[in-house]
C-alpha cells in the first residue's frame, strides 16, 4: 500500500551529515542521508548497533540540529530553527515515545499524560478531559491514579504513548519503544501504534532491532555506517496479510 | 507563563513534599530565629522604657558611690544624712520635690503567712515623685511621718501573697520588731526587666529608724528621690546639686565625686543601651542562619537537578522552552522559601507569644521585621535557585534523556 505520490513531503532530507566532536575525536555518525517521508506513513527505521539510528531519530524529531545537509518539516528548513523555535515546533506538531518510557515517577498516569497540556497553556477541566480521553484509547481509563511504580512495564509504554498523542501530533516518533518490552506487551504496542496511524492519520516513525515490530510497519529503512542502505516497502506486513 | 511555571513548580513540590520540606528547613528556622530575637529584644528594650516612664519623667537620682547600675561601686562610700535631703530640697532652685529613702529587708508576717519584703522607709512626698497611686485606703501623711506612726502602704504583690482575696486596709501586719496596721493598698505598676515593681512595703522613714530596725547611724539614706519642676534644664540642675554634694560631702577639688546623680533619660541610655546591642548581636546571628538557610536551598536545587536530570530531558522533549525550564525551577526556588518565610514567620509568632509571658516582657509585634525577613527569605530563593535553574536549562535534552 504505497502512500499516494502527490501527498505533500511531511519530511525531506538533503544530504544530511552529522558529526560528534571536533578535530581528532571527530566522528561522523551519519554521512549523507536522502530520505523523504509522507504524511500518513508508517517507516521502520533498522540496522546495526552504532549504525546511526538514534542519531537519524533525533535529528528527525528536532531534538538536535545536522552538521550539514538540510532538514525540512512541512516545509520548514529544521537546521535553521533555534533550541526555542524547535521546542514549540515539538511541542506542537511532534510525539515522542522512548525505549525507557520516561514518565515522570511518583507522578500519576493522568498526571503524565497531561504533562504536554501544561506547556500549552490550556485549562484545568480542558487538560483533564484530554488526557482522560488519551489514557482511555490506550485502554487504561481505569488507570488515572496509578504512578509509574504500581505499572507493568506494558501499561507504562501506553501511558507513555498516551502522553505522545494527546497533543494530537502529526508525527509520532518512537526510538526503540518495545526494547524493553515481552513478546505479547510487544505485539500490544505495535497495534496500537498501527491503530493510530491506519485511524487518526498519524505518521509513526520507529526505531527497531526487531524484524518481528519491523513487520508492523509498511515501509523498512536499513541504516549501515551512517547511509542508507536499504528503502523497501513491506511485503510482510502483518496487517496487510492478516 | 509566569502562572504556568508556577502550577508545574507547585506539582513538582507536591510530587515530594519531604525534599520539599528538607529543603526549607533552613529557611524556617531562619526567619523565625530572626523574628524571634528581634520581636523579644525589642520587647526587652520596650519593657525597661516602659519601667523608665513608670519612675516619672522628671524624677532625678542620687546613689553614693560613683556610676550607675551594673558597674556601680558604692563599698566604702558614706550615705547620705537627712540634712542632705533638706539642704537639695531648699537649696537648689527647680527642685519640685525630695524624699529620702532608706531600704530594708524585713520579715512580714500575717497571721500564719510570713515573706521577707523589702521595704521602703521615706517620706509622703515619696509617692508622688515615684508615681505612686493609691488603690484603695490611703498613703500616710506629714503628721503620721513626723510622729513615726505605726502604719504601712503595701504593694499589690504583698497583698496577693499575704492577704489573697481579702481586703488588707485595716489590718495589722507584722514588719520586722513592730506591729503596723495597713492602712492603704498600691495601684499596681507591672512586672518588667527590672523585677517585680509590685513587691514592695512603703512606710514613713521615721517609723522604720524607730520601730522597725532602729536608726545606726546619721548618714543612714541609701538613696535620694527628687523631681524637677516641669521644664527645667535637668543639666543644669544636676549641676548643682553635684557642687552642692560635693560641698556638704568635703570633697577636695581634685577628688572625684563619691556619689552620683542621674535624670531619667540617662538612666533610660544606660539600660536600654544594653539590651539594644544586645537584640542587634542575636538579630544579626540569627540573619547568618538565615542565609545559611539559603545555601541549603541552593545545595538541594543543585542536587535535585542532576537528580532530575531525566525529568528535564522529558520535558523538553515534548516541547518545553528552557527559558520555561529555567522558571519553573526558579518558580520552585522562590516558591519554596517563600513558604519557609511564611511558615518561618507564623513559628516567630507563636514562639514569641509563647516566650515573652515566661520571660516578662511585652510581645511588641514588629511588621517590619516580619516583612523584612519574610522579602529576604524570598529574595535567598531567587540568589541561590538561579545557579541551579540556569544549569537545567541549559541541559541538552538528548543527554538529559540518556541520563541515568
Ligand atoms: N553524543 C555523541 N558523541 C559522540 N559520538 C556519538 C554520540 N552519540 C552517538 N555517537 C556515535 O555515533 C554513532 C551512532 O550512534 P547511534 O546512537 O545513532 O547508534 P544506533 O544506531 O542508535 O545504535 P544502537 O542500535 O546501539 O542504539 C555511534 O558510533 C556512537 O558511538
Ligand atoms: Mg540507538
Amino acid at each position: 500500500m504505497n502512500p499516494p505520490d502527490d501527498s505533500p513531503p511531511l519530511i525531506e532530507l538533503v544530504n544530511l551529515t552529522k558529526t560528534y566532536g571536533h578535530g581528532d575525536a571527530a566522528f561522523q555518525a551519519l554521512r549523507g542521508i536522502n530520505l523523504t517521508i509522507r504524511d500518513g506513513e508508517f517507516v521502520a527505521i533498522m540496522g546495526p548497533s552504532g549504525s546511526g539510528k538514534s542519531t537519524l531519530m533525533n535529528l528527525l524529531g528536532c531534538l538536535d540540529t545536522p552538521t550539514t545537509g538540510s532538514y525540512r518539516y512541512q516545509g520548514i528548513p529544521v537546521e535553521n530553527l533555534d533550541n526555542d523555535r524547535r521546542s514549540l515546533l515539538r511541542r506542537h506538531a511532534l510525539g515522542f515515545i522512548f525505549q525507557g518510557f520516561n514518565l515522570l515517577a511518583r507522578t500519576s498516569a493522568i498526571e503524565n499524560v497531561e504533562l504536554p497540556l501544561l506547556y500549552r497553556g490550556l485549562t484545568r477541566s480542558e487538560r483533564h478531559e484530554k488526557a482522560a480521553a488519551a489514557l482511555a484509547s490506550v485502554g487504561l481509563a481505569d488507570k488515572h491514579r496509578n504512578t509509574p511504580a504500581e505499572m507493568s512495564g506494558g501499561q507504562q509504554q501506553r501511558v507513555a504513548i498516551a502522553r505522545a498523542i494527546v497533543t494530537e501530533p502529526d508525527t509520532l516518533f518512537a526510538d526503540e519503544p518495545t526494547g524493553n518490552l515481552d513478546t505479547a506487551t510487544t505485539r500490544e504496542v505495535m497495534e496500537l501504534l498501527t491503530r493510530l496511524n491506519l485511524d487518526h492519520g498519524i505518521t509513526v516513525i520507529l526505531v527497531t532491532h526487531e524484524d518481528e515490530v519491523a513487520a508492523y510497519a509498511k515501509r523498512v529503512i536499513h541504516v549501515r555506517d551512517g547511509l542508507i542502505a536499504s528503502d523497501k516497502i513491506n511485503h510482510r506486513n502483518l496487517i496487510l496479510s492478516s | 507563563m509566569i502562572w504556568n511555571a508556577f502550577l508545574i513548580a507547585l506539582r513538582e513540590i507536591r510530587r515530594n513534599l519531604t525534599r520539599a520540606f528538607l529543603t526549607v528547613l533552613g529557611v524556617i528556622i531562619g526567619v523565625s530565629a530572626v523574628i524571634t530575637m528581634v520581636t523579644l529584644g525589642e520587647g526587652a528594650t520596650e519593657a525597661v522604657k516602659q519601667q523608665i516612664s513608670n519612675l516619672g519623667s522628671n524624677l532625678i537620682m542620687v546613689r553614693p558611690g560613683a556610676g550607675f547600675g551594673p558597674r556601680s561601686s558604692s563599698a566604702g562610700v558614706p550615705n547620705f544624712t537627712e540634712k542632705d535631703v533638706n539642704a537639695i530640697r531648699d537649696q537648689v532652685a527647680g527642685i519640685a520635690a525630695a524624699a529620702p529613702v532608706r531600704n530594708a529587708s524585713l520579715s512580714t508576717i500575717y497571721r500564719q503567712d510570713a515573706r521577707t519584703t523589702t521595704t521602703v522607709g521615706s517620706t509622703p512626698a515619696y509617692f508622688q515623685i515615684n508615681r505612686w497611686t493609691i488603690a484603695s485606703g490611703r498613703a500616710f501623711t506629714e503628721a503620721e511621718y513626723k510622729s513615726g506612726a505605726a502604719v504601712a502602704v503595701i504593694g499589690n504583690t504583698v497583698k496577693k501573697e499575704l492577704f489573697g482575696d481579702e481586703d488588707p486596709v485595716g489590718q495589722k501586719i507584722r514588719l520586722g520588731r513592730a506591729s503596723v496596721e495597713v492602712i492603704g493598698l498600691l495601684a499596681t505598676k507591672g512586672q518588667a526587666g527590672m523585677g517585680d515593681q509590685d513587691d514592695t512595703i512603703i512606710v514613713p522613714l521615721t517609723s522604720l529608724q524607730r520601730r522597725m530596725i532602729g536608726k545606726t547611724s546619721s548618714h543612714d539614706i541609701g538613696m535620694i528621690n527628687l523631681s524637677a519642676e516641669d521644664g527645667t534644664d535637668s543639666n543644669a540642675l544636676i549641676a548643682d546639686i553635684n557642687s552642692l554634694l560635693r560641698q556638704r560631702r568635703n570633697l577636695q577639688p581634685n577628688q572625684d565625686n563619691n556619689f552620683s546623680v542621674m535624670d531619667t533619660r540617662q538612666i533610660a541610655d544606660t539600660l536600654s543601651s544594653s539590651t539594644k546591642v544586645m537584640t542587634m548581636l542575636l538579630g544579626a546571628v540569627a540573619g547568618v542562619s538565615l542565609v545559611v538557610g539559603g545555601i541549603g536551598i541552593m545545595n538541594i536545587m543543585l542536587v535535585s537537578v542532576t537528580e532530575r536530570t531525566r525529568e528535564i530531558g522529558i520535558r523538553l522533549a515534548i516541547g518545553a522552552t528552557a527559558r520555561e525550564v529555567l522558571l519553573q525551577f526558579l518558580v520552585e526556588a522562590v516558591t519554596l522559601s517563600c513558604i519557609g518565610g511564611l511558615v518561618g514567620v507564623a513559628i516567630a509568632l507563636l514562639l514569641c507569644a509563647g516566650i515573652s509571658p515566661l520571660i516578662g516582657v511585652p510581645f511588641a509585634f514588629n511588621s517590619q521585621i516580619n516583612l523584612v525577613a519574610f522579602l529576604f527569605s524570598a529574595a535567598v530563593g531567587v540568589a541561590f535557585g538561579f545557579a541551579p535553574a540556569r544549569r537545567a536549562a541549559r541541559l541538552d535534552p538528548i543527554e538529559a534523556l540518556r541520563h541515568e
